[in-house]
């Protein structure tokens, strides 16, 4: 290699502030750079992507329904990270919780009472919790690694829903579309802000970036997460149970995970479909990182990057500009702002001689 | 290859388009310009399946009434959709398809919204003043590959790549085992399912599995050419599904389904236009047009080729329906006699196999 990347001494607090405004900028120009080879007037474009899905009130309120589910699953993913406990199955925690918290809506079908839904929010968070301890059990017990076992749930919990929907859970008058009944509207998350579909859901998700935002600044809980993460030797000297973290950071993961499952189908789904997440546990681990492992930065992370999936859908109606080009333009958001933290904390270096790795 | 019985031909005539020109200019009806048409795709436009035809659905709307249009394209089927649906609305779209199946409460949620917009669900089963609903018999193209296969299969094994088991796939196998037992009554077909309706690659392995089981002619009901390139490699025939995929399986491809929605799109359309859209439930196949072939591969034999047309004709003029009895369900037992046929409330509903089917149906 004659170029490697060496870390920091030490961080300009500057660039650290500086460094998502450096990207964005650099994406800004990339793009008007790609618009103009397509052919597309760049300034319209990013019109589309960034100010148009929020010149309207329901606009604004999308914004916070496509976030909900990002910002609640990143930011508990985010203190396990910080653990190096690499929950990569939140999607499948997510799965879970919406068929424990939906199929307490199906239970209690036609029951109107206020009852339900804090049952059915008690289901999604217990069905995420269980789907995240079994990877849980099997590092601690065993020590298989968390990354491959989590990930594999995932595909269990996807087949495990479509069994149910296909079947027992199927909608007695849906012509045996695999489709579970609409719920009740005793079991449909209330709209915050009447005529959008911004649901009692993003209020939650307020209150669980603050919650661990203290959690991981003010308590002993996430003194020791920051502790076995850095150094687990240390963390052990100091008295810290490591399989204590790891089951606290995975359990906490699918708590969340589940309740955002919970949240998509007694929210803006209102039912129990084969597939209810575009993928949510997955985009929600580039939050996490978008956002530096910090539940503020993951809230902005969540907001940004459920802006640019809304964008993509109005650069695709108001411009007819193809989906991949969104691809490619989202890409590029996450290479520059990702790149230009790396930047942050590592510095290129130049090795003019070979042979000299361990110089 | 166009069946002449197509009734929306008459719209690519000339005559018509003077018609309607005058008609605009008598200002009883809205100018072409001031129309937008919006179609929500649940695929990419580029996946030479199911997404691909409705496309081009889009495409002959524009070139033949000039019509402005917008898509929306690889959009899930959950949350995202009602805000495409409603972003579509309130864009200025006049009428609005929705092409997949899983859109249905979406677009019946936009549509109470906004009574005065039109909007159009293919597949489903929930209408209103200002939603319409179509589909396609595509199991009646299933009689027509059916008894191609009866008539070229050595090892009387099919292999059958579904996507989910809903009525609609489940319909098309049954058609499919139905036509291929009336010319080899020990032909069987294997079902994989593959859980997604375009996953090349998921598609591609259920194929290699099915060769590997015996079967000498694969058929899909996924949207991927990646079973028909798997057939061409392996030697074995396929039938491809939704568009003509031969240039992916020149030897391969026997025939392929065409979905084509064009016709029924335009008239969808120029209805709007001359103030006659009103809300409707149509579900046509090849008589109208909307289930096509794709020409025969050098490979079928004239025998073949004279039973299929003979199929198709008897389909066309009603002399033969699909699910035509005596019918047995998996089991062996008898469902309908002769002389009796299935009808199109059993079939929209359809969730057992006939028999000759292996497997077990998943979900049951």
């Amino acid at each position: 290699m004659f170029v490697s990347l060496v870390k920091r001494p030490e961080r300009s607090q500057w660039m650290v502030y500086l460094s998502p405004v450096i990207a964005l900028a650099m994406t800004l120009v990339s793009g008007i750079i790609l618009f103009q080879l397509m052919g597309v007037e760049s300034g319209k474009a990013l019109y589309a992507f960034f100010v148009e899905p929020i010149t309207h009130k329901y606009g604004w309120a999308e914004l916070g329904v496509k976030a909900t589910p990002l910002i609640l699953i990143g930011v508990a993913l985010s203190v396990g990270f910080r653990a190096n406990v690499w929950n990569i199955g939140a999607e499948g925690q997510l799965t879970l919780g919406a068929i424990c918290g939906g199929g307490v809506a199906l239970f209690f079908y036609g029951v109107d009472s206020v009852f339900v839904l804090p049952l059915m929010m008690v289901g999604g968070i217990l069905g995420g919790m269980m789907w995240a301890a079994i990877p849980a059990f099997l590092r601690t017990r065993f020590n298989a690694n968390e990354i491959l076992t989590s990930l594999m749930l995932t595909y269990v919990a996807t087949l495990l829903l479509s069994v149910l929907v296909h079947g027992p859970w199927r909608d007695p008058d849906g012509f045996n579309f695999p489709e579970s009944r609409i719920f009740s509207d005793s079991a449909t998350l209330p709209v915050i802000w009447a005529g959008t579909r911004l649901h009692l859901g993003w209020i939650i998700t307020i209150a669980v970036v603050a919650a661990v935002w203290v959690l991981m600044s003010k308590t002993i809980v996430g003194f020791q997460v920051k502790v076995v993460g850095q150094a687990p030797l240390a963390g052990r000297h100091a008295g810290f149970s490591v399989n204590r973290v790891i089951w606290f950071s995975l359990l906490l993961g699918g708590a969340m995970a589940g309740l955002a499952g919970l949240f998509e189908v007694s929210g803006p789904i209102g039912q129990l479909l084969p597939v209810i997440s575009p993928g949510y546990g997955f985009t929600a681990i580039i939050v996490a990182f978008v956002g530096r492992l910090h539940p503020v930065g993951v809230f902005f992370a969540g907001l940004l990057l459920a802006l640019s999936y809304l964008g993509g859908e109005s650069a695709q109606i108001t411009m007819n500009l193809p989906l991949a080009v969104t691809g490619v333009f989202q890409g590029m958001l996450l290479f520059f702002l990702l790149a230009c933290d790396v930047l942050i904390a590592y510095q290129f270096r130049l090795n003019m001689t070979r042979g000299a790795k361990y110089g | 290859m166009k069946i002449n019985t197509n009734p929306f031909g008459i719209l690519k005539s000339l005559p018509a388009l003077f018609l309607a020109a005058a008609m605009m200019v008598a200002g009883t009806s809205a100018q072409a310009e001031d129309i937008k048409v919006g179609f929500v795709y649940v695929g990419p436009v580029g996946d030479h399946g199911w997404t691909y035809r409705h496309d081009q659905g889009r495409l002959a709307v524009e070139k033949e009434l000039g019509v402005a249009t917008t898509f929306v394209e690889s959009v899930a089927e959950g949350a995202d959709s009602e805000r495409v649906i409603r972003n579509l609305a309130t864009t200025g779209h006049g009428l609005i398809f929705t092409t997949s199946f899983g859109y249905m409460n979406p677009t019946l949620k936009v549509a109470e919204q906004f009574p005065d917009v039109k909007f159009e669900h293919a597949t489903g089963y929930k209408r209103a003043d200002n939603l319409s609903t179509y589909s396609a018999r595509f199991y009646e193209g299933r009689t027509v590959l059916g008894t191609i296969a009866g008539h070229m299969s050595k090892t009387g094994v099919v292999g059958y790549i579904a996507s989910f088991p809903i009525p609609e796939v489940v319909r098309g196998i049954n058609a499919f085992i139905l036509a291929m037992r009336k010319v080899n009554p020990d032909a069987v077909v294997k079902v994989v399912w593959v859980n997604s309706w375009y996953d090349p690659g998921k598609e591609g392995d259920a194929a290699k599995a099915l060769i590997d089981q015996g079967a000498d002619i694969i058929t899909q009901h996924t949207d991927s050419p990646a079973p028909l390139q798997v057939a061409e490699q392996r030697g074995v025939y396929a039938f491809g599904q939704a568009s003509d995929m031969s240039a992916f399986a020149p030897t391969a491809q026997l025939t392929a389904i065409i979905n084509d929605w064009n016709p029924y799109y335009v008239s969808r359309v120029k209805a709007l236009m001359e103030g006659t859209w009103e809300s409707q439930d149509v579900w046509s196949g090849i008589k109208t047009g909307m289930v096509e072939f794709a020409p025969y591969g050098d490979a079928v034999p004239a025998e073949a080729r004279a039973a299929a047309d003979a199929v198709r004709e008897g389909i066309v003029n009603g002399t033969l329906h699909s699910f035509d009895g005596p019918i047995n369900n998996q089991a062996g037992e008898q469902v309908i006699g002769e002389g009796e046929t299935l009808d199109d409330g059993v079939l929209l509903g359809m969730d057992w196999y006939v028999e000759g089917v292996q497997g077990e149906l998943g979900g049951q």
